[in-house]
């Protein structure tokens, strides 16, 4: 679509102007002056071609002007894309339930008080509870019961939270037991979608049923539903169940595995970008040395994976998921970037500072730490920070070092089993329930959250010291 | 004590060391008042101490852990019964694993009581063992302990006892810092070592059960080996040419895309832009840089595939869910900024004068940078393409998350092909055993992987150095 060399067939006058504007022809003088003797003058052709001459140049303008535009579009689309398919992830629909704490319903005996009673109502029959509380409200007449059938889609209508979401309330408060309680519980993801997207319709839905179609709008007409903002996305771990799904293992475990990559890379990277650029003898080591950074900083990142599982997990046998061992691997990864830009830190202090600090008596050693490296500082931070968001978003290394597995606890060390935000991202986007699409959506809007922050940062701290 | 807790008393006992170095030179120069007449400032005194304190025990920390497993499993594995040692290496480890979950989950005492009172005698042995295993464990914790201190503080002691008026403290430490600022840059060469040692070792493993030139140009991809020898279709064949095949279609739709736009846009912001209107696109495409590749697979999978399908089926063509044509056009998407950065630079390397004198000549603009500023910057432009289908055929997660698995072989943008990269994640990820063939595979389609960026990035670079005109 957009053709930089246009070469469309040109007229005879269009041909003219070519052979004299084109400046690097030194032989098409013969061809110049046998056209002169066709046509009047040279100035009289310029005069002709001129007119095609601008409209190919705004053509060509307009042409790049698209370009940029188009690179505009992307960003919008995709951004607006992800944050629509968001949206609904942010708040969830509830149920007010009755529910009645019949102790023949709990299996508790409601004559013990005390710790014997706390003790029997934790491991009481609350799916029983709810059953029972549920089933007579949706009863058409009275005296009759619900089929088995309609039991089932009823009780699915529900979060499988519901239970210990009613078993807390009870834990909590023990003097319900034997009274009934209005108790707000998380309803399904299908059914949460449902209210999200077709609700309106008054039909059945994707994967709501006629039947639990009607109980909702029953439910909603008696102002049973409502919406709240789905704190327990950013509090909860990861759950096969998507309405109790959040990110909250996964903040962790990117937080631990920078920490490692921070910790590592960092030292590594501005001691090497000393060494190189302050004291390294230009000989056949210190090329190879730079050769081999320059070409590690372009292997692609899977490459680092299968370094991880065949050197630190298989040879050293460090655990596998941990961010111990995605934290080494994503430092090799980055160790490189860290390093040209230290280097180029390093290289933009200026050597009169150099000079007058060696002038003063000071050792190399003296000189490279008190004196260079502060002024360098600035920049290798900026740069390492740069680094680390682009570590931040690296997913394909993970994978290869199991970082990939479903996780339910938080890590708490770096040597626990944990995932990270975007691998995160990669397991939500191969669910199949359709909650988990918002979900996907949501985490990510998160994770570029959060590189927005870190770049935001990195510039704010470039411009304050290009001030000075 | 465990590691963890060993290497926060080295940190601590270095800083100790920083103070007492500073102490000690000070009681060798006589007093505070006579600190002049050190050849060496005490502060440098305090931080050779606290390095000779701290590097060596920090190395045999290092070195000891890494030893520990393997030592101790050895010895566990030469105190089982020989029925049990010559077990294959997998039941073998299964066997191991059983007896680490046992000394690790019951207490001594349990084990003692099991290994006397368990009825089975090989529930005795595994009891037994695991007991061994405890034991040898809380030794090796001791010993890593009583080694590590040791060394901190025997070497500060040795170092300490030279101190004299004399004793050139500075050059000592700076000697030390040096040998770690060369450790660092080393680094970068290990990794490189690492990467080709280890891919290179289990793809040489790989070509024993598979030739070289059936890998290099078997047309049929299908990994998966059987279980049992008699299972049918299960045989496994690994000719990679649909997956070289795939990575090319895709990348060569990507580059279709992004070389064109990339190259205007870079043309456009570089001859035409305002600056305001430079400030605006230039944030943007850093930001279509830093999206994560994982954002945009989902996005290719999710947005692009079915629009493509919708818009195929308007038009009556079968088009596949998880089409090249999808995961192609996002990852040009990818490269644009990649593309038009490198180029923009190139074509602000060319001399203001030619670009002057093209315009003074009375060339129009876009003459001026078709004829005169693209051929001198064509070896940065050709150097950033060639970086670009680097990038592109090392990418995973978009083709990963968008493009199939089915190994096709086929030139058809809008069938499912899989890539090199894909195939490595669908192989690595999930229950891998070390000895069949279709864990290894893995590795050498990641040689393959690694010398084909390595030779594009070199090749890069040769062009940009050989064909760069000479302005000056």
């Amino acid at each position: 679509m957009t053709n930089s060399t246009d070469n469309s067939p040109e007229t005879s006058a269009e041909k003219n102007s070519k052979v004299n504007t084109n400046m690097s022809a030194k032989d098409n003088s013969a061809r110049v002056s046998t056209t002169l003797s066709t046509t009047s003058s040279t100035t009289e052709m310029v005069a002709l071609s001129l007119k095609k001459r601008h409209q190919k140049e705004r053509r060509f303008k307009s042409v790049g002007l698209f370009s940029v535009f188009f690179g505009f579009m992307l960003v919008i689309v995709l951004i607006g894309d992800i944050t629509s398919k968001a949206l609904p992830a942010f708040h969830q629909y509830w149920v007010k339930l009755d529910i009645n704490y019949n102790s023949n319903w709990l299996g508790v005996d409601e004559n013990l008080t005390g710790l014997e009673l706390t003790k029997q109502l934790k491991k009481a029959n609350y799916r029983k509870v709810l059953k029972n509380s549920i089933y007579p409200v949706f009863t058409e007449e009275p005296g009759k019961k619900l089929a088995r059938k309609e039991k089932r889609q009823l009780f699915k209508l529900f979060s499988t939270n519901a239970e210990f979401t009613i078993k807390d309330s009870l834990l909590s408060s023990p003097e319900n037991l034997q009274q009934t309680v209005s108790i707000w519980v998380r309803l399904d993801d299908d059914v949460d979608s449902y209210l999200k997207e077709d609700f309106a319709t008054g039909q059945a839905g994707l994967r709501i049923s006629k039947k639990q179609a009607q109980w909702l709008a029953k439910l909603d007409s008696e102002q049973r539903i409502e919406t709240r903002f789905n704190i327990s996305f950013f509090t909860s771990s990861d759950s096969r169940e998507p309405e109790l799904a959040g990110i909250k293992g996964a903040l962790m475990g990117t937080l631990l595995t920078m920490f490692v990559t921070i910790l590592v890379s960092f030292p590594l990277g501005v001691a090497g970008a000393l060494y190189l650029e302050e004291f390294a003898p230009k000989n056949k080591i210190t090329d190879l040395i730079e050769i081999n950074i320059n070409n590690l900083a372009a292997v692609p990142s899977i490459v680092f994976g299968l370094l991880g599982l065949a050197v630190i997990i298989n040879v050293f046998g460090l655990p596998r998921s941990a961010p111990l061992v995605g934290g080494i691997v994503l430092t090799l990864m980055t160790l490189p970037t860290i390093i040209i830009a230290s280097r180029a830190a390093i290289k933009a202090v200026p050597p009169s500072l150099r000079e007058a600090a060696t002038g003063l008596g000071a050792s190399k050693m003296q000189v490279t730490f008190s004196h260079v490296l502060p002024q360098a500082m600035p920049g290798i931070i900026t740069g390492a920070i740069i680094s680390v968001a682009q570590a931040l978003g690296e997913t394909a290394p993970l994978l290869m070092i199991g970082m990939v597995a479903f996780i339910v606890d938080v890590p708490t060390s770096i040597v626990d089993s944990a995932t990270v935000l975007p691998v995160q991202i990669f397991l939500w986007a191969d669910s199949p329930e359709r909650a988990f699409l918002a979900k996907t959506s949501a985490a990510i809007l998160v994770l570029l959250t959060l590189l927005l922050i870190i770049n935001l940062s990195a510039t704010m701290l470039r411009s304050k010291f290009e001030k000075k | 004590m465990n590691s963890t807790f060993l290497f926060a008393v080295l940190v601590f006992l270095s800083l100790f060391s920083y103070w007492f170095g500073i102490k000690r030179s000070l009681t060798v120069a006589g007093g505070i008042d006579n600190k002049k007449y050190l050849d060496c400032l005490p502060e440098q005194f305090g931080l050779l101490t606290a390095m000779v304190c701290g590097i060596p025990a920090l190395v045999a920390l290092l070195v000891f852990n890494s030893a520990e497993q393997l030592v101790v499993e050895h010895m566990i594995t030469s105190t089982l019964p020989t029925h049990i040692q010559t077990l294959s290496s997998i039941d073998l480890g299964l066997y191991l694993n059983n007896i680490h979950s046992m000394a690790s989950s019951e207490t001594a005492l349990v084990l003692i009581q099991g290994a006397k009172e368990a009825s089975d005698s090989a529930v005795q042995t595994q009891y037994r063992a695991a007991l061994e295993l405890q034991t040898l464990n809380n030794n090796a914790s001791w010993l890593k302990t009583a080694l590590v201190l040791m060394i901190a503080v025997g070497s500060v002691i040795v170092l300490v006892g030279k101190f004299s008026l004399t004793y050139k403290a500075r050059q000592k430490s700076e000697t030390i810092i040096r040998g770690i600022l060369v450790a660092s840059s080393a680094i970068a060469i290990l990794t490189t070592l690492g990467i080709v040692i280890s891919v290179l070792f289990e793809s040489i493993q790989f070509f024993k059960s598979v030739p070289p030139t059936e890998f290099m140009f078997g047309t049929q991809w299908s990994p998966q080996t059987a279980m049992r020898a008699d299972q049918v279709g299960g045989s496994g064949s690994f000719g990679a040419v649909p997956l070289f095949a795939g990575t090319m279609l895709i990348t060569f739709i990507a580059m279709l895309l992004a070389v064109p736009v990339g190259l205007m846009v870079a043309i456009y912001l570089s001859q035409y832009a305002s600056a305001k209107l430079r400030s605006i696109a230039k944030p943007m495409l850093e930001v279509l840089a830093g999206i994560p590749t994982v954002v945009y697979g989902f996005f290719a999978a999710l947005t692009v595939a079915p629009v493509i399908r919708n818009v195929g089926e308007y038009f009556g063509l079968s088009v596949a869910s998880e089409s090249a044509l999808a995961a192609g056009l996002v990852m040009g998407t990818m490269i644009i900024p990649f593309i038009s950065s490198l180029s923009e630079d190139a074509i602000s390397a060319v001399p203001k004068p030619l670009k002057e004198a093209s315009l003074g000549m009375g060339a129009t603009h876009s003459e001026t940078v078709v004829k005169v500023l693209l051929p001198a910057a064509l070896p940065g432009i050709v150097g950033a393409i060639l970086l670009a289908i680097s990038r592109a055929i090392g990418e995973t997660m978009i083709v990963v998350m968008a493009a199939g698995m089915a190994a096709n072989l086929t030139a058809n943008p809008l069938d499912s092909v899989t890539t090199v990269t894909v195939q490595i994640v669908t192989l690595l990820t999930g229950d891998q055993e070390f000895d069949s063939p279709k864990t290894l595979a893995a590795f050498a389609l990641g040689l393959m992987l690694f010398i084909t960026t390595l030779g594009l990035n070199i090749l890069a670079l040769k062009v940009v150095q050989k064909y760069r005109e000479q302005y000056d």
